[in-house]
């Protein structure tokens, strides 16, 4: 009887390594380890390297890359990179409001661009300053301009990328820090295509976009390649989740009781079942 | 844990044997009861219903006795450029004695009077370096078109005090927006608002 | 099993409400004074569990439609509205993404628990009909609902899967065209998909009332496959099973709040965060993994019309299975030849999901040296998917010389041994 037990334990057992070995095996380059600050059951966002991230998106990516279910408000929600410990961070308290629309850092990024409203009383679309509950703007005005300026590639929505994208985070840094490999002979790379391992298939149409002190960051950090790469790939973890530390902490306080409602539930059925022989 | 002054009946065995059931249970009843709150709380506004846009209003475009009807956080209301004379017809009320002497204007804060100014733009705030002519503030109305009897939006120009007159129960409202007569408990409410230009309103 | 009710009303208004509607008698003799076997081990707990994954799953599908938009131009930015917006809109999401997932984890080793130790034989034939009617309802509530995100597993699974109705000769493209709504999914399929979605769950509830009635009828199967024979063997179902059911629900919740809190998206596809685009398909598309062996069961046959058929017929045979197995012996703890092919058979549906997860031209690992794709294994297992039910079962009972057995359920857990950890599936 007990080998019966033993064969299915190892049955399923083979099953699940059978199932992660077929998961690691990809047709790509794996993206390079790195330890976030939010990886683990009790991982938070660090605010400076969101603000650094945020920083990169908004002089970097957003040339080429919308947010679109992202509004400028979602920055000072609570755990995002703008909350009263984002705020305090950046030494800005005085400038913090539990209300992000009222938020005076959220207020000025917004007002750094140009959002269409209307129809005004005439029935003409006009431009005006952003406000904190405007949507991030696309750098397009359609799919079809996004890909004609990009020759065909559209550059991809980056709200919820490090969902979107097996490595998550991880992939993104790597991605961007990508660029430096040697081209396999075998490969062919057409004007306008760039070889990143890490991309699927290997070609990009993305060029080489972060360079040494590319931006300049408020807290003064050196602006190097893998700074922005990590700073930015943090910045879109928290753009894909932004409630991702409320979840962690709800989870500790529902773990918690589970397992003490798992206990006395098992000492209310020992007790109950004593004297039963069964 | 175990009362041995109460374990009369069944013994020591019998208490301790009732406290882990009503443990158990109880953990899981409070646990269920914790549960709901998410379930309650998703039917609340929610956090990009609560930030809606502000509602731009451009005064430059209004002649003196002309009304327009703009909508802000999902709500019509009132914007007017009254004449003289309708200031005039609102300020001669005694504030005292009307149906609801407050102003219900959150721009100067819960319990001031009803009187024609503290319900006009004049309370607006002014955004930095602007300035508002005075006399021209005060001669806008601004304020929530929904009756607060029972919400339907008063007709205009109509009623005793050739203002708004409800047609739902028959409220009366003066050129301030106060109600007068009818089953209506409160003036209607003025919105948050600020002047960014000398002609520009923005509410919320 | 279900003798004359012992529900004695105490108050005058139970009194006079039990003989207009005798509702509470009802819930008295099913939940409370019901006969249970005595030796039922933690594998019997997956019932219970099963009626709180189905309260989950329509208690955060009901709050979710609130805020979902049936749109192929809103549908995906809703999802997100609610991850961001909504208040605890992440958390109710969550729940019911992994819910799905946690439904088929128990639906699975509920219906092995039945494999194995017999309980759909005589006289539980319509019980486990109507739990393969379940089963089917739910594998149409988890693939309409996948579809509802519109990311882009959602649009090509629904494409995948509604071509699969195109096989059938003469009406087949008729058919498709009229689960569409159009000449392909769209907007009116994400319509009617949403509306269906909601519905099944309320379907599910129905038959699961049913599945609980045509079980109260024979009484609980048990892990000897001994039908009861005196009060000795059972004990009432309140307190002893609500209490036991209870602890194994809160185990079982830890295991999904750990999902829910710790890893959402694990069990899920990147590409479902992507929206949907008929323009392009995924690289790799592949079912949610609880549907990964009926897809390659599709994929074992070279031809369309086969492999549907086929794959239709791996559900099919559930329900035939009650006739099919000829052996007189429930459970299989008495069965010695049968336990060892039941263990194959758990392994080819491991292996099979396997298969499903892979490209049928990648080598299998180990295997592949000697030239053995995943395409080939594949075949290998539905082989004996199929030969389980149709002709090892069957034979078994005419060749197999089962165990002795004990004289009641009773004296297999006082005779002899001593008593067994609840925990062991068979001991």
């Amino acid at each position: 009887m007990k080998t019966f037990h033993r064969v299915l334990i190892a049955a399923a057992g083979a099953a699940v390594i059978g199932s992660v070995a077929a998961w690691a095996a990809g047709e790509y380059k794996k993206p390079a380890e790195y330890d976030f600050s939010f990886e683990g059951p009790f991982g938070t966002f660090d605010r400076a390297q969101l603000q650094r991230g945020f920083t990169v998106y908004e002089n970097v990516c957003a040339a080429c890359h919308s947010l679109e279910h992202l509004d400028f408000r979602h920055l000072g929600m609570d755990g995002g990179p703008f909350d009263e410990q984002g705020m305090a961070v950046a030494g800005m308290e005085e400038l913090y409001s539990p209300d992000p629309n009222q938020n005076e850092v959220i207020r000025q990024i917004a007002s750094r661009t140009m959002v269409e409203d209307g129809p005004d009383e005439y029935g003409d679309m006009f431009m005006r300053e952003g406000r904190p509950a405007d949507d991030f703007p696309s750098p397009w005005e359609n799919e079809a301009q996004g890909r004609a300026a990009n020759g065909g590639a559209y550059p991809p929505d980056l709200s919820v990328i490090t969902k979107a994208r097996y490595g998550g985070p991880e992939y993104i840094r790597s991605l961007l820090m990508g660029y430096d490999y040697e081209v396999p002979e075998d490969l062919d790379i057409r004007p306008g295509n760039y070889y990143n391992p890490y991309m699927s298939g290997e070609v990009i149409a993305m060029p080489p976009v972060l360079y040494p002190d590319g931006v300049v960051y408020e807290d003064g950090t050196e602006a190097t390649v893998d700074q922005m790469a990590t700073d930015v790939a943090a910045f879109l973890h928290w753009a894909s989740e932004p409630h991702l530390e409320a979840r962690k902490r709800m989870g500790v306080a529902v773990m918690l009781y589970l397992l003490l409602l798992c206990g006395l539930l098992y000492a209310a059925y020992r007790t109950l079942w004593r004297n039963v022989k069964h | 844990m175990t009362d041995e002054t109460q374990a009369v009946d069944g013994g020591e065995e019998t208490t301790r044997r009732d406290f882990i059931y009503i443990a158990a249970g109880g953990t899981a009843a409070i646990g269920g009861a914790l549960t709901l709150w998410p379930f309650i709380d998703q039917m609340n506004p929610a956090a990009d219903t609560l930030a809606e846009a502000s509602t731009e209003v451009n005064l430059a475009a209004l002649d003196e006795g002309v009304g327009i009807t703009v909508m802000f956080r999902s709500r019509p209301h009132f914007v007017r450029r009254r004449t003289a004379a309708e200031v005039e017809a609102a300020a001669e009320a005694d504030v005292n004695r009307l149906p609801d002497s407050n102003a219900r204007n959150v721009n100067i804060g819960d319990g001031e009077l009803a009187t024609v100014d503290n319900r006009s733009a004049l309370t607006a705030a002014v955004a930095d370096g602007v300035t508002v002519d005075e006399a021209f503030a005060r001669t806008i109305l601004v304020s929530g078109a929904n009756c607060t009897h029972l919400g339907c939006v008063p007709t205009e120009g109509a009623g005793e005090y050739d203002a708004w007159f409800c047609p739902c129960h028959g409220s009366h409202y003066d050129t301030a927006g106060r109600i007068r007569r009818g089953p209506a408990p409160e003036n209607l409410p003025i919105p948050p608002m600020t002047f960014t230009a000398p002609t520009t309103l923005v509410l919320g | 099993m279900s003798g004359p009710s012992t529900y004695d009303p105490k108050t005058g208004i139970e009194r006079w409400l039990d003989s207009r509607l005798p509702i509470i008698r009802l819930g008295y003799d099913s939940f409370v004074d019901f006969p249970t076997p005595k030796n039922l081990n933690y594998w019997y707990t997956f019932g219970g569990i099963l009626t709180v994954c189905l309260m989950i799953q329509i208690l955060t599908g009901i709050v979710l439609a609130m805020h979902y938009v049936p749109h192929v131009d809103y549908a995906f930015a809703s999802i997100e509205r609610i991850d961001r917006d909504v208040n605890f809109g992440w958390l109710l999401r969550n729940i019911h993404a992994v819910g799905a997932s946690m439904f088929f984890l128990a639906v699975y080793l509920h219906i092995f628990r039945g494999l194995y130790y017999g309980s759909y034989k005589a006289p539980r034939e319509v019980l486990w009909i109507l739990g393969v009617v379940i089963y089917l309802l739910m594998m149409a509530a988890a693939f309409l609902g996948y579809v509802l995100p519109w990311g882009q597993m959602s649009f090509w699974g629904a494409t995948v899967i509604t071509e699969l109705f195109g096989a059938i000769p003469l009406v087949g493209g008729p058919i498709t065209e009229w689960l569409w709504g159009g000449f392909a999914v769209g907007n009116t399929t994400l319509n009617r998909f949403f509306s269906l979605h909601y519905l099944i769950p309320f379907l599910i509830a129905g038959v699961v009332g049913l599945h609980v009635w045509a079980l109260h009828v024979p009484g609980n199967n048990n892990p000897t496959g001994i039908s009861v024979k005196t009060s000795n063997d059972t004990l009432p179902f309140h307190p002893y099973y609500t209490v036991k059911d209870g602890f194994a629900i809160a185990v079982f919740l830890v295991i999904f709040a750990a999902f829910v809190f710790y890893a959402p998206d694990v069990l899920g596809h990147a590409d479902n965060y992507i929206e949907a685009d008929p323009l392009v398909t995924p690289a790799h598309i592949v079912p949610e993994w609880y549907l990964l062996p009926f897809y390659a069961i599709l994929r074992a046959v070279p031809d369309k019309l086969g492999g549907v058929i086929l794959m239709f017929g791996a559900i099919g045979v559930l329900f035939i299975l009650p006739w099919l197995d000829t052996s007189k012996v429930r459970s299989m703890r008495y069965r010695p030849m049968a336990k060892w092919f039941f263990v194959g058979f758990l392994i080819a549906c491991l292996g099979l999901g396997w298969a499903g997860a892979e490209l049928p031209d990648n080598p299998v690992p180990i295997l592949g040296a000697v030239g053995i794709d995943f395409l080939f294994f594949g075949r290998v297992l539905t082989l004996y998917y199929f030969a389980y039910f149709l002709v090892i079962l069957p034979v078994l009972g005419f060749v197999e010389k089962p165990k002795e057995r004990p004289a009641s359920i009773d004296a297999a857990v006082t005779g002899g041994k001593s008593a067994a950890p609840a925990a062991a599936p068979a001991e």
